[in-house]
């Protein structure tokens, strides 16, 4: 079998997984937390596009998460405008804005691109929070609408978990093309060596601005989700901390790795119902992971399953010969 | 092939592990839900909130309970973010089902979560400031935190008596700072009062002397600064560093002990609207309130080593109103919220509550008192 | 009143702010010149020379000399143990992972802050009094004269340190180029240790001498951090005076920009500045362009 159809069949198997669950959780309080989980992986695949594919660091993704929310927000409580029609209107402003601001920033390497992503975030946090008139300052944006197809309503946990994951699973599929094709050699070319890949006749810096829209795009659309699924957004949600939290999300997952992006996001939607008890622990855990992992496991969780597998497979094997 | 396949395996069951510790919910007697942000930016006022509300659970069960039942409080720290507080409500209701809601701690996290309540019909008693938690109506959400309304109209009515028609005004750029400017500005036009400066600071800003600076070359005769601390400590010491003699006034959101910490002797005759409670003592002997705030204060501290405050309160009057509803009428969601609403003359920390169908919040402007600080301590403005 | 006087005010604060960037930035130049690494954590240092001081203060009653001194003293060793455990096993590791564990770092000392100490805020008393003073019509603080005072000593110290001892010019040498440093003799991992301790001293001593202004908690450092790092871009990553020039730049742009444009924006136009000195000048306001060697 053929490394791309193993890899379809893999997340066919994840999809009906995914799509399964719901019947075993029938009115628990644990589907919303699925929902959340559902959102956060789509953010995590959408920087692990940029991030770990094309090696360009983000630490300002939550504005684009957020630029999203309000869009969609804006325009369906403001104006009578269709939620669909503000979702994609909101999906292609993100784009659009990664695009202009794309060229310039993607100048930048390394520590530089950090700040200027980290500067970006909190310049549009500031304007989300400032522009009173439109998104509510700070007391936020409430009675948001639900999406709806036909007479069927998205306001309650069961439709919502569909409606989330069917997005979120086209997100990972998404990618998961992307990787296999051109534009993902491509990619991993521009990581490797920038000037290499130049060599080779890739246009960088076309490309890279390119895949910061679609990840831009891919944000935004999660954050439209958000908003209708909320009914009410504040700019507290779309933060610094909040983009710190997306990129934890990627990288104690793996870099590239899509199924590591839905268990960095598991882990860290569900940290802190685990840590109730010790509530104020929990940001001494996330430095403390974000350290060791890049320092002993730096590709992510999903390396170290893979390792422990491995290690498995092996005994097994092992046992086997003697045998 | 398989290697693969132990990665998606993997991955779910390490989640579905850790599912198991968020589904598993013990069954106990009367379970009340409780919203605070006991951690991050609104700490000030969670962590007070549920040293009360534990306070007063375990003084009720000690008592016997509730008609002899228990009563079991669940809290949930919403670290002052609308996620966690929606994340928050849906687990009281669906997995620990409770039968009433205290909190959330904020407006932005109250206004987040009533779409649902209003939807699961459990009954929520706010502990937030906000006018638009219970205006307009909404059938499940009570509050007992006094409005900003009420606050601002203490303090205009007190300018008006000194006659001062000229202000300015410093708001922080959050969601507490940013209702009461809209209640500052909507009720300056009906006082006559002319807003001569408008002036917002963040939340965690560490230096206000530009604002201050253009106030002081404008004509305004009084500052009003509305936020919670430590920012308002801030524009006390800047006040005074920039030799402003205009007469400061604060926002109940800086009634604490803290608040005169902070600003030091910058603080020295600030005048602010608080609940009775920090002036618990100096109030009339006839005050109906007097009893109760004696008492709060005195098991406060004495549980928790440090006085009993304003924020606190907010989570007192609110578990006593349900306990008093829950005695009257029974402990179905419907019953206490019946019972909330034929709730009268209730005189608590906050102030004497009076709820009807049409008033959630059940206090007027006299729920609040006017405080000047003088020598580092409250005193009352007669 | 006046608007000279307006002017002279806004230009006042201004310029006391810019000196604490100034002195920030300076933690992250010398860090970056001698690693090649920014330390995200750099705001962090920051935060724990005030709270460690008021900490001694308050809760140990020591005097407020000692307790400077023991804050400094821990800060410091906080920083030598960052580099121990965190940075040295990484030599060559990719620059995404050393801006992901600094930042990690950075997350972490936040969250032992706030187990420590609570995530109150807490007032350190000035150090000389808090009557204002009065200059043609401006009111600056005698705080505001212990910091221009320390930050000049500062700068000075730096100035003589990196140019006029063998030590420091080690260290700038390890900036230019490792490897030929270590060629000539030069310890490289002693003179990155060293980075850092320089560093953690410098932060920490700016956080010290701002706390009386401005009050401290566990998570000042963030902002603080950042608006530091901005200072050092403008500056173009100068251990000396680029740096100085860029922070005072950045303070004095924040202030008008406050006073005459708005006063919500103010974070905003620190950060509108990094992004356009990024774009169009990355080298820094003050330095000659360089070219880079494939």
């Amino acid at each position: 079998m053929t490394k791309e159809r193993r890899q379809i069949l893999i997340f066919l198997f994840f999809a009906a997984a995914v799509l399964v669950t719901p019947l075993f959780l029938k009115g628990s309080y644990f589907l919303n937390v699925l929902i959340f989980i559902g959102i956060n992986t789509m953010l995590a695949v959408a920087l692990n596009l940029l991030l770990g594919y094309a090696g360009q660091i983000s630490l300002g993704h939550a504005a684009f998460f957020g630029l999203g929310a309000y869009i969609s927000g804006i325009l369906t409580t403001r104006f009578p405008i269709d939620p669909w029609l503000a979702m994609m209107l909101a999906g292609f402003c993100a784009a659009g804005l990664a695009f202009v601001i794309g060229f310039p920033i993607l100048k930048l390497k390394g520590h530089y691109l950090a700040m200027a992503t980290l500067g970006f975030g909190i310049i549009m946090y500031i304007i989300f929070n400032e522009t009173v008139g439109w998104t509510g300052g700070p007391s936020g944006l409430s009675s948001i609408p639900n999406l709806h197809i036909g007479s069927l309503v998205f306001d309650n946990d069961w439709n919502n978990y569909y409606l989330i994951w069917i997005f979120t699973l086209g997100v990972m599929l998404l990618s998961i093309n992307l990787s296999q094709s051109r534009i993902g050699r491509a990619l991993r070319a521009i990581h490797d060596s920038e000037v290499a890949a130049r060599v080779m006749g890739v246009n960088v810096r076309v490309l890279k601005v390119q895949i910061f829209a679609v990840s831009a795009l891919l944000s935004a659309i999660a954050g439209s989700l958000y908003a209708h699924t909320m009914t009410f957004i504040s700019p507290v949600a779309f933060g610094f901390n909040f983009s710190v939290e997306i990129l934890t999300m990627v990288i104690i997952g793996g870099l590239g790795s899509i199924y590591g992006s839905f268990l960095g996001a598991a882990i860290l939607t569900m940290l802190p119902e685990l840590l109730r008890v010790f509530q104020d622990f929990d940001i001494i855990i996330y430095g403390l992971m974000l350290i060791l992992i890049t320092m002993y496991m730096p590709g992510g969780l999903i390396s170290g399953i893979e390792m422990l597998a491995k290690f498995v497979m092996s005994k097994i094997r092992g046992k086997q010969s003697n045998a | 092939m398989f290697k693969n396949v132990w990665k998606i395996f993997f991955a779910l069951a390490i989640t579905l592990l850790m599912a198991g510790s968020v589904i598993a919910a013990p069954q106990t007697p009367i379970k009340i839900g409780a919203l605070f942000s006991v951690s991050g930016p609104a700490a000030f006022l969670g962590e007070p909130e549920r040293n009360t509300a534990q306070m007063l659970v375990n003084e009720i069960n000690k008592a016997g309970g509730i008609k002899g039942r228990q009563l079991e409080l669940i809290v949930i720290d919403t670290q002052g973010d609308a996620t966690k507080a929606v994340q928050g409500v849906n687990k009281l209701i669906k997995g620990d089902k409770v039968v009433a809601i205290i909190g959330p701690s904020t407006t932005g996290e109250s206004m987040a979560v009533i779409p649902i309540i209003e939807k699961s019909e459990i009954p929520l008693i706010s502990c937030a400031a906000g006018i638009k938690i219970t205006d307009p109506v909404k059938k499940w959400i009570f509050k007992t935190a006094q409005n900003d309304a009420l606050a601002v109209a203490k303090i205009f009515e007190y300018l008006k008596k000194q006659k001062i028609n000229k202000i300015a005004l410093l708001t922080v750029s959050d969601g507490f700072g940013s209702s009461g400017r809209e209640q500052l500005v909507l009720q300056a036009k009906e006082f006559g009062f002319q807003i001569i400066s408008d002036e917002t600071y963040g939340p965690k800003d560490i230096d206000m002397t530009a604002q201050l600076t253009k106030i002081r070359g404008s004509k305004a005769q009084a500052i009003i600064c509305w936020g919670t601390n430590p920012g308002p400590a801030l524009v006390a010491r800047n006040v005074k560093q920039l030799g402003i003699k205009l007469p400061l006034f604060m926002s109940h959101g800086v009634s604490s002990k803290k608040f005169i910490e902070l600003a030091g002797d910058a603080a020295e005759g600030i005048i602010l609207p608080s609940g009775r409670v920090i002036v618990a003592n100096q109030m009339p002997n006839k005050d109906p309130q007097k009893k109760a705030l004696l008492s709060y204060v005195n098991s406060y501290q004495k549980l928790y080593k440090i006085e009993g405050d304003h924020f606190g309160g907010h989570a007192w009057d609110a578990m006593m109103l349900i306990k008093g509803a829950i005695e009257k009428g029974g402990d179905s969601p419907a019953a206490i919220r019946n019972q909330l609403e034929k709730t009268t003359k209730f005189a608590g920390i906050g102030g004497t509550f009076s709820y009807s169908p049409q008033d959630h919040a059940g206090l007027t402007k006299d729920a609040f008192v006017l405080v000047q600080i003088k020598k580092h301590a409250w005193t009352l403005v007669k | 009143m006046d608007n000279s006087r307006q002017l002279l005010q806004y230009i006042l604060s201004g310029l006391s702010n810019g000196a604490i960037y100034a002195l920030i930035g300076f933690g992250f130049a010398i860090i970056y010149n001698a690693t090649g690494i920014i330390n995200f954590a750099q705001g962090e240092f920051v935060m724990l020379g005030g709270m460690l001081t008021i900490f001694f203060l308050v809760f140990l009653h020591l005097p407020l000399g000692l307790a400077i001194v023991l804050a400094i003293t821990i800060a410091t060793l906080v920083g030598i143990a960052f580099e121990r455990l965190a940075i040295r096993p990484l030599k060559n590791a990719k620059p995404l992972s050393l801006i992901i564990i600094t930042i990690g770092a950075s997350i972490f000392i936040r969250g032992a802050a706030m187990l420590i100490w609570g995530k109150d805020t807490h007032a350190l008393p000035a150090f000389s009094g808090n009557d204002p003073l009065y200059i043609a019509g401006a009111t600056i603080l005698p705080q505001h004269l212990w910091i221009f005072g320390i930050s000049i000593l500062i700068i000075i110290l730096n100035r003589v340190f990196f140019n006029y001892t063998i030590i420091g010019k080690a260290m700038r040498a390890c900036a230019y180029n490792s490897y030929a440093a270590s060629l000539v003799g030069i310890d490289v991992k002693t003179m990155v240790l060293l980075s850092f301790v320089i560093s953690s001293a410098i932060g920490s001593m700016a956080g010290i001498i701002i706390a009386p202004l401005t009050m401290t908690s566990y998570d000042v450092g963030i902002m603080l951090g950042l608006k530091g790092f901005c200072a050092v871009i403008i500056g173009g990553m100068s251990s000396g005076l680029g740096t100085v020039l860029g922070g005072l730049l950045l303070g004095l742009l924040e202030s008008l920009g406050a006073g005459y444009i708005s006063a919500s924006y103010k974070d905003a136009i620190a950060f509108i500045v990094l992004l356009l000195i990024l774009f169009f000048r990355p080298e820094g306001l003050f330095k000659k362009k360089e070219t880079e060697r494939v």
